[in-house]
């Protein structure tokens, strides 16, 4: 008995199974959770007013509409930002590069809602009207790195032989760039965009700090249900946002666990 | 007293990766002392059987014996074998002295124990002021060393090597070939050698293992299997070979190559078909003159280091390829002769692909998991078990896997002097013995197409 | 050459951007006014009431219990994900493939969808939210990072290493600790060290399990006290020191790391 237990737990693929009993309990029943609340009422039967509640009541809609469109600001400009820095970083002496992207990570180790504050305080300080402007400036300032360490680390491992080749092909300084780094570099920027547009939809607290309140994101009108105790509302928002994720994810489908690998800070 | 002597007995061994079969019924034994290599193209199945013997792998049937014990399914903890890897794995992170105690500490022997066993391995392997340097600081040859000082100071009854010197240059392989011999002979303890390197596998060992296609192919010393290769197979793995098809006339008369040779071998039936294999450095090529046997053309001559090594091809259109100490410039016409005990006749394996088939209708047969069509017969019952030949120059191959019946990969290639024997695997499992003048290269990926006319179906 | 000036200041650029709030923390710890951005002259009041014990109690336990969680989370999490990126590595691709996309389902989704689910799982079983809740949480959406630390030295190391202890004679489980845990050190600590980070970063998640019992981890403290409307001034020292601890941490990391490789 004692040696069927230990030969069990020898076999390596075996360690898997505390993770995997984890992973079902922690991360599959409660989205399957989600699934059901968003499909009840509060008395437990199947219901579709949740989800049609979304389409009808304005206000949600409208938050929703608005928050992606700034996430995709955020992130368009996170890219446009974030690319240069990164291709700069990647032509660096590699000891260089490195202090350098250690240096972007870092004010991520300073709480980020004393840091929302602080840029709050800044804005006051150059006399900065707090509001949309605002709003998008945190964000990108709070979401840069997340763009420019995936973009770096996919630009900073191209084979430099693919570049020379290019090279002795014939393609000039601009082809070369527009021919091979920027298409090798597209699962990089596909990952800092997973990292970038779907938190910025659901952050909350960045939003009303940057805007004293004036603007909502979706993230916040989440919150606000599970706070008000309309849990069942409350998941059904969340499973519109996860489908927001899926449709992501699909898009970049055997790219993610990559992505997230790329994105790996350190 | 085969009893006494053997330390490692391998009996009716086979084993599958899903269902794809890698070792077929493997037999071999191993004697006290005695230096085996096991050689074969990679894929073969040689580190696949090496890993089953070390105990990483579980044999799924068979029965593996080392030491007297059966060992089958004992993990490579508890076997009195121990292995040198292929790219070392040595560890990284202790130093050489920590590398080559592992075991030892593992033992929980005192440690002046240790110390003096290390102490004598490193003397074997000359790496006496190393102890304390790390790995990683070690050129391949030093690293090879330790990893077998690592593995010999746990004093196995048997050595793996698994392709222990693949990853060293040339001239480092060849200095560590004749170390690792006297190091076999110094310790005394069997070795069993894995690699893909003929002549690594002649220059080493007591007895060679030929293997290919997860089969044993001909065991014997290095001698035997080079001067009396078992198959085409050998032959052409083993050296340079011409092997050509032949005829037995008589006793000690064949026919190849549209002429007829004196031989030495006897005991075949008359007109059996058979392989002929000639070594190149066994014809004799000269000017032309009345000592020709045949003659040809030199078609290309290459400068080897110490011979020249020249492709003639006869007046009756057969190819050889011939190495002599003397050039001889393309364009000229030369003179040939082979001895007779230099010609080497074997049994051939097949003379045609052979096909377990049912009958699908009256045209119709399956075989190789498709259905093809067939000569039309009137005394074909649905589903009767058939048996269907088909000759080795009908099946056509095709550039695209797309066209054809069937999708196949070139496996092996055997140049037959005027014209190609291929070997190809058909989806993944079964073979298709294909001749050709195409020229392919192996890996080749292809389609394959069978003409429904030369398909010949028999009863079971 | 002009490149080159241009493509610094470029990065210098960004980098004073990045760092300008920070600054204003640092140069604001070193005056006593209450709001941040009014400068009432030096002092240094703030560091010492901090060290002096002065700090506001619920401030004081709300650093200790984010320190607390954050070191029990990637603790478990360090475990947890080593184990299972050992036991993948040796999966079939076919099931590790379907656990690799699992896992990075916590790292896809964002905080607050985690925060949700996690939320109605505990509250449908009737867990009472509070310290293990959060932790477990957690250990949730740390352990996919460690699992993506692990990995990649798992597939980078000889695949003979193990095997070659196994045949010098220990046993599964000796071979485990002497050879693949020393071989994957750097790969945990990395993980160790992004799931400390994630967790006491960590904001959203841990507002939603933590229950109404009176637990603060320091960023619901200061959630809290910005919608107050205000900082407690003490946390712009606290900023600046951790700020500083981790930016000298890891500029000594980083110079020992490249010295090693020359």
């Amino acid at each position: 008995m004692q040696n069927k237990m230990l030969s069990f737990l020898g076999r390596r693929r075996n360690w898997t199974i505390p993770y995997a009993l984890f992973l079902a309990f922690f991360v599959l029943v409660p989205m399957t959770l989600i699934v059901y609340y968003a499909f009840t009422n509060p008395e437990g039967k199947f219901t579709i007013a949740n989800i049609q509640k979304f389409w009808i009541h304005p206000e949600a809609m409208n938050t929703f509409i608005y928050s992606v469109v700034v996430a995709l600001i955020t992130t368009a400009l996170c890219i446009l930002i974030g690319y240069p820095a990164a291709y700069i970083l990647s032509k660096m002496e590699a000891r260089k590069a490195k202090l350098i992207v250690i240096l972007f990570i870092l004010p991520m180790w300073i709480n980020f809602l004393i840091r929302t504050l602080a840029t709050v305080a800044l804005f006051d300080f150059f006399r900065i009207p707090l509001g949309e402007g605002a709003l998008i400036f945190g964000m990108v300032y709070n979401f840069l790195p997340f763009m420019i360490y995936p973009i770096y680390n996919i630009l900073q491992k191209t084979d430099p032989n693919l570049i020379e080749a290019a090279q002795d092909l014939g393609a000039n300084p601009v082809q070369v760039f527009l021919k091979t780094e920027l298409p090798l570099s597209i699962p990089g920027i596909i990952s800092g965009i997973l990292m970038v547009f779907m938190p910025v939809i659901s952050t909350f607290a960045i939003a009303e700090l940057l805007t004293i309140n004036n603007i909502k994101l979706f993230g916040t009108t989440l919150q606000e249900n599970i706070y008000n105790g309309t849990w069942n509302y409350g998941a059904a928002l969340s499973l519109i946002m996860l489908l927001l994720i899926g449709l992501t994810a699909l898009m970049n489908r055997d790219g993610n666990s990559k992505a997230a690998e790329e994105g790996n800070l350190i | 007293m085969q009893q006494t002597t053997d330390i490692i007995t391998v009996e009716h061994l086979s084993h599958s990766f899903g269902d794809k079969a890698v070792l077929q019924d493997i037999n071999l034994s191993i004697k006290k002392g005695e230096f085996v290599t096991i050689l074969g193209p990679s894929g073969c199945g040689k580190t696949t059987l090496m890993r089953l013997i070390g105990g990483f792998l579980k044999a799924k049937e068979g029965k593996i014996t080392i030491a007297r014990q059966e060992m089958t399914q004992v993990p490579p903890h508890l076997r009195p074998v121990n292995t040198v890897f292929q790219r070392y794995a040595l560890f990284p992170h202790l130093n050489v002295f920590e590398n080559i105690a592992f075991g030892l500490k593992l033992k929980k022997l005192p440690k002046e124990v240790i110390q003096k066993k290390v102490k004598k391995v490193l003397k074997i392997v000359t790496m006496m002021d190393y102890e304390k340097r790390d790995v990683d600081s070690l050129s391949g040859g030093q690293q090879q060393r330790v990893a077998i000082a690592r593995a010999i100071v746990n004093e196995p009854e048997v050595l793996l090597l698994d392709e222990p010197l693949a990853a060293l240059d040339l001239k480092m392989r060849k200095d560590m070939q004749m170390e690792i011999k006297a190091m076999h002979k110094k310790l005394g303890i069997s070795f069993l050698y894995v690699t893909h390197d003929q002549e690594e596998a002649l220059t080493l060992s007591d007895r060679i293992v030929v293997m290919s296609d997860g089969k044993i192919q001909q065991i014997g010393s290095p001698t035997e299997i080079y001067n009396e290769p078992a198959n085409s197979f050998v032959a052409d793995f083993i050296g340079e070979s011409n092997i050509l098809n032949g005829v037995m006339l008589e006793d000690e008369l064949v026919e190849c190559a549209g002429l007829q040779f004196e031989c030495v071998d006897k005991g075949f039936e008359s007109n059996e078909q058979v392989d002929v294999v000639i070594r190149p450095e066994d014809i004799y090529i000269f000017d032309m003159s009345d000592a020709a046997q045949f003659s040809g053309v030199v078609t290309s001559s290459i400068f080897k280091g110490v011979h020249y090594e020249m492709m003639v091809t006869t007046h009756e259109g057969y190819e050889f390829m011939i190495q002599d100490y003397h050039c001889f410039d393309v364009g000229k016409t030369v003179g040939l002769k082979v001895k007779p005990f230099d010609i080497h006749v074997m049994k051939k394996e097949r003379l045609c692909n052979t096909f377990d088939g049912t009958i699908v209708d009256k045209s119709h047969v399956k075989f190789l998991d498709n259905v093809f069509e067939c000569p039309e017969s009137a005394n074909f019952t649905a589903n009767t078990e058939v048996k269907v030949s088909v000759a080795f120059d009908e099946v056509t191959l095709f550039d695209s896997e797309d066209e054809g019946e069937l999708k196949g990969v070139i496996r092996l290639i055997l140049y037959k002097g005027n014209h190609y024997h291929l070997t190809v695997v058909v989806e993944g499992t079964d073979h298709i013995f294909v001749d050709t003048n195409d020229i392919w290269d192996d890996g080749d990926r292809i389609g394959i197409s069978i003409a429904p006319k030369c398909i010949h179906v028999e009863p079971a | 050459m002009i490149k080159r000036i241009l493509s610094s200041s470029y990065l210098g650029l960004l980098l004073v951007l990045l760092y300008a709030p920070i600054l204003i923390i640092i140069i604001f710890s070193f005056t006593e006014a209450k709001v941040l951005g009014n400068w009432t002259g030096f002092s240094l009041k703030l560091y010492a009431s901090i060290f002096q014990g002065g700090i506001h109690h619920s401030l004081s336990s709300a650093l200790w219990n984010t320190l607390i969680i954050g070191l029990i989370a990637a603790f478990a999490a360090t475990i947890l994900g080593t184990m299972a990126a050992i036991g993948i590595h040796n999966l079939q691709p076919r099931s590790a493939q379907a656990i690799k996309m699992v896992n990075t389902i916590p790292i896809l989704n964002p905080d607050i969808i985690t925060a949700i689910s996690l939320f109605l799982l505990f509250v449908s079983l009737g867990i009472s939210q509070g310290y293990t809740t959060v932790i477990l949480a957690h250990i949730t959406f740390c352990t996919p990072y460690v699992v993506l630390s692990v990995l990649p030295r798992l597939r980078r190391m000889n695949t003979n290493l193990y095997e070659a202890a196994l045949d010098l004679g220990a046993t599964p489980f000796l071979a485990v600790r002497k050879v693949l845990i020393p071989e994957l050190k750097p790969g945990m600590i990395s993980g160790f060290i992004l799931a400390f980070t994630l967790s006491i970063d960590d904001f959203v998640v841990t507002l939603f399990n933590i229950g109404n019992e009176g637990l603060e981890t320091l960023s619901t403290y200061i959630y809290a006290d910005a919608r107050r409307g205000g900082l407690t001034p003490e946390l712009r020292p606290l900023s600046a020191i951790i700020f500083m601890t981790v930016l000298i941490l890891l500029l000594v990391i980083n110079r020992r790391a490249t010295k090693k490789k020359l």
